[in-house]
């Protein structure tokens, strides 16, 4: 059963995902960008791992995505015209791209452990928040405080960036 | 090593020289008389004593070490004193004495008396010490030291631009024989392992084991003699020496400087002696000489030109006898060599400060009469120089015609008719300064030269009269016998003798002008012309080849190359920076794929 | 059962989809979501290799959960400057084609 609903969830990952990269209207590439975190967010879920996937909803799908809708509403991104395309460059960026799928492939082939299926949990595994809010307070206290500056800075240099140049 | 008045002997013959030269430019330099005398002082005090050290039989130098790198490199400064040094010092001190009082008279009215003797001496310094050394090094040292007197002497009148072009000459032609000298000297030493001559001989067999390296050595050394004698081909600087006042030139280019290579291939015969290739090498070399130096002498005008040659010719039988094998005949010849030619010079000399620097023969004549003992003595030194019995002349050439007869048949043919133009060109001197008529005014002023000057004149004469004599030579050195049943020879060579001298005063009785007009022959066989194309082509060859080097490497090549080169890679750098976003990311994929690749598959 | 490689060979081919949207695509938005992309799948990745290492006391191995959390906030960020930074530059050239934007060209 959970192969089954693994295969369904990572497959609408990967469709949406190409989606995302094919679609000429901007508002449609977003949502199904959205779609493709949900079934990411299940994957994770799929792996017991619920605040992460908890998280990737909120913070990915729900503030992230939002932002780009709001920016392609501001901007008022019409679907793309047609230009030419270059056709070599496209393909010579396919070509690494795949180049670097063969390489990934392989590297995962030759690794030793990737046959093997995830060991069974010892008790009720509900409690991960509780372990993540104590590894990230304890353990990396400092990183934590970090990222909260980085935010900070994002969020004074977001609003640097796209200030009107009045006055 | 105790220091006995035995042993300082030879040191203080070597040195008074020296020390006159050194004494003369420091202290006497305007006193041009008191050097004059200081310079003779010297030399006869060295030829004393060479005649002391001559009288002892064992006797040996103290010896100091110079250059001591032990076991690799050994310079000592020690003295060989054998019965050939020995006698080398008698002649050199001998008659380089009876020349320094003939230029107390030569001299007397050159205003650069004091530089002219402190030369001088500084010339017998050198020349004592090529005789003396015992080692390689030494003489090689002395060697040049021989060159660079020479040099400063045949310029010694240097205002005139032939007597410093014949100076430069000199010294240029014979530091190209120095040059192979010192390459064999280079090889001697890489063999043995030792300059010093006592020790080449112990070690002999490692070098004449293997005789392409013996040939090519003792060729090299032999180098060195064809310098500094006047050897074909490097004869070219001897008759322009005769720029330099006579005094010079029959010191230096007639009876010792000269005798240096002779002297030298004696030293080393146990070298030259193991190769026959290097022998006859020797003696073509010789014989090729000999007749060329006669040829060139019988169209020259000058007179000191006409001995020049003469002498040139004379080595080339020294060197035949050496190739020959006879260190013997070679040493003897050189021996009465020094004496006539140094007395033909000295007489010629007088002539021509009689007749106010004069040296063409054609406006000379008719001095027999004038310049009685001068004629006397040049009369004796020519009869020498032709080999007339009994003057001394006719045994030592007739040891070496003897030998050539006994081994090398071809070389006997060229040494008679060297003989036969040797007795040509002196008697037509004789004949065309000396009789006959007076030329020019000059010759008919002439007047008999000072005393001081005569003397000398004398003194030669009577050693190129008796010198030769068996009863006297013996006393001296190793008389050379042949086999007595060749009468042949002698006969022979009073044939050309005579031949020549019949010839001669046939052609030359009583001419205002030279009726022989061989320009190939006046023109010294154009060796002087070819020489200086060669020089000049050859420098122009190279200025091509550093012209074409500095044009095309360094400045289109290196130069012009490199800012090329960093302008194209720049142009080629360019293109990357496309400002497309996209390029940027697809190189950044490149560039992770490539070091994906090394790093995990590799 | 599913394994760990099929986890990896997921996130592997999203990072390519990924890769190929921001080379093939000229809208800068479009190529910035292709980079999300990217970033997820690492996240995936990361997550997968967190359930596979289950220390003693059998719970998975949280460290890279953590990470994860740090890879999304900056994620976050950067996004948001980034976007900044193209509403910036839609205000000067009215373009949101890269190949409209090439003022570094040497």
């Amino acid at each position: 059963m959970s192969v089954f609903l693994f295969w369904i969830f990572a497959l609408m990952m990967l469709v949406f995902g190409v989606a995302v990269v094919i679609n000429r209207n901007p508002v449609a590439s977003a949502l199904s960008l959205v779609v493709s975190f949900l079934a990411l967010a299940a994957l994770f879920m799929s792996l017991d791992a619920y605040f992460i996937g908890i998280i990737q909803v909120l913070v990915y799908a729900g503030a992230i995505m939002v932002l780009f809708l709001f920016i392609i509403m501001l901007l008022d991104l019409r679907a793309e015209e047609l230009r030419k395309i270059n056709w070599v460059a496209s393909a010579g960026g396919l070509a690494v791209a795949l180049a670097l799928m063969v390489q990934i492939f392989a590297v995962i082939g030759r690794f030793s452990l990737a046959k093997q299926t995830f060991p069974s949990l010892a008790r009720s595994t509900s409690d991960d928040v509780h372990r993540i809010g104590l590894l990230l307070f304890d353990n990396y206290n400092l990183p934590f405080q970090i990222i909260g500056v980085v935010i900070l800075v994002a969020t004074i240099g977001a609003v640097m960036l796209s200030r009107r140049e009045t006055r | 090593m105790t220091f006995t008045t035995k042993s300082l002997l030879p040191w203080l013959v070597l040195l008074l020289p020296l020390t006159s030269a050194g004494v003369i430019t420091l202290f006497t330099r305007r006193r041009q008389n008191i050097s004059a005398l200081i310079s003779v002082a010297a030399v006869l005090g060295s030829f004393t004593f060479s005649c002391v050290i001559f009288g002892k039989n064992d006797i040996s130098a103290a010896e100091f070490s110079w250059i001591d790198i032990h076991g690799v490199f050994t310079v000592p400064l020690a003295f060989v004193l054998d019965d050939l040094s020995k006698l080398m010092l008698l002649v050199v001190s001998g008659v380089g004495s009876l020349i320094h009082i003939y230029s107390l008279g030569y001299m007397r009215d050159d205003e650069g008396k004091s530089r002219y003797f402190a030369a001088l001496s500084l010339f017998m310094f050198a020349m004592l010490g090529i005789v003396l050394a015992n080692n390689f090094v030494m003489m090689f040292i002395f060697w040049e030291l021989v060159g660079f007197t020479s040099y400063v002497l045949i310029g010694h009148w240097f205002e005139r631009d032939a007597a410093a072009d014949a100076a430069k000459k000199a010294f240029l032609t014979t530091r190209i024989g120095d040059f192979g000298f010192m390459i064999g000297i280079l090889m001697v030493w890489m063999a043995t392992g030792s300059v010093v001559f006592d020790d080449i001989v112990a070690h002999l067999s490692k070098i004449t084991s293997n005789p392409g390296y013996l040939t090519i050595v003792a060729i090299l050394i032999f180098c060195g003699a064809v310098g500094k004698s006047a050897q074909f081909p490097l004869h070219v600087w001897l008759p322009d020496a005769m720029e330099g006042p006579t005094p010079v030139s029959a010191l230096i280019h007639a009876a010792t400087m000269v005798a240096a290579g002779v002297y030298l291939l004696v030293r080393v015969a146990f070298l030259i002696q193991a190769s026959q290739t290097a022998l006859l090498v020797i003696a073509w070399i010789g014989t090729i000489t000999a007749l060329l130096g006669a040829l060139m002498a019988t169209q020259q005008s000058d007179i000191k030109r006409i001995l020049a040659y003469s002498t040139i010719s004379q080595l080339g039988y020294m060197f035949m006898a050496v190739g020959l094998a006879s260190n013997e005949a070679a040493m003897f010849h050189l021996f009465t060599h020094a004496f006539f030619k140094a007395l033909l010079f000295l007489a010629a000399g007088s002539v021509i400060v009689t007749l106010h620097h004069e040296q063409d023969i054609w406006k000379m004549g008719g001095l027999a009469k004038k310049l009685r003992i001068t004629f006397a003595t040049f009369a004796v030194g020519a009869l020498a120089l032709v080999g007339c019995p009994p003057f001394s002349g006719f045994f030592s050439k007739d040891a070496i015609l003897a030998l050539a007869y006994e081994r090398n048949m071809s070389i006997f043919v060229i040494g008679l008719t060297t003989a036969f133009l040797t007795a040509f060109y002196i008697s037509r001197a004789v004949m065309v300064a000396f009789l006959g008529k007076p030329r020019s005014d000059a010759a008919r002023a002439g007047k008999e030269s000072p005393l001081v000057m005569i003397i000398p004149l004398l003194i030669l004469a009577l050693f190129a009269l008796i010198a030769g004599l068996e009863s006297v030579a013996q006393h001296f050195l190793v008389v050379p016998h042949e086999k007595e049943s060749v009468f042949t020879v002698p006969a022979l060579a009073l044939v050309a003798l005579i031949l020549g001298v019949g010839i001669a005063t046939w052609l030359y009785r009583n001419r205002e002008r030279d009726p022989l007009h061989l320009n190939l022959v006046r023109r010294r066989f154009y060796i002087d012309e070819f020489y200086e194309w060669l020089i000049g082509a050859t420098q122009e060859l190279l200025a091509r080849i550093a012209a074409f080097f500095d044009r095309w490497i360094i400045d289109a090549g290196a130069v012009r190359g490199t800012s090329g080169g960093m302008f194209g890679l720049g142009a080629f750098l360019r293109l990357f920076q496309v400002g497309n976003l996209q390029a940027y990311a697809f190189l950044f994929g490149l560039g992770i794929v490539a070091l994906i690749y090394f790093t995990i598959f590799r | 059962m599913v394994t760990l490689g099929d986890y990896l060979i997921v996130s592997g081919t999203l990072v390519t989809i990924g890769f190929a949207g921001v080379m093939v695509r000229r809208n800068i938005i479009i190529i910035l979501m292709a980079l999300e992309l990217m970033l997820n799948a690492a996240n995936l990745s990361l997550v997968a290799f967190s359930r596979f290492h289950v220390d003693p006391s059998g719970a998975p191995n949280y460290n890279a959960q953590v990470f994860v959390f740090f890879v999304i906030t900056v994620a976050a960020a950067e996004v948001a400057v980034g976007l900044a930074i193209v509403v910036a530059l839609f205000r000067l050239r009215q373009t949101t084609h890269v190949e409209d934007i090439t003022s570094l060209k040497f």
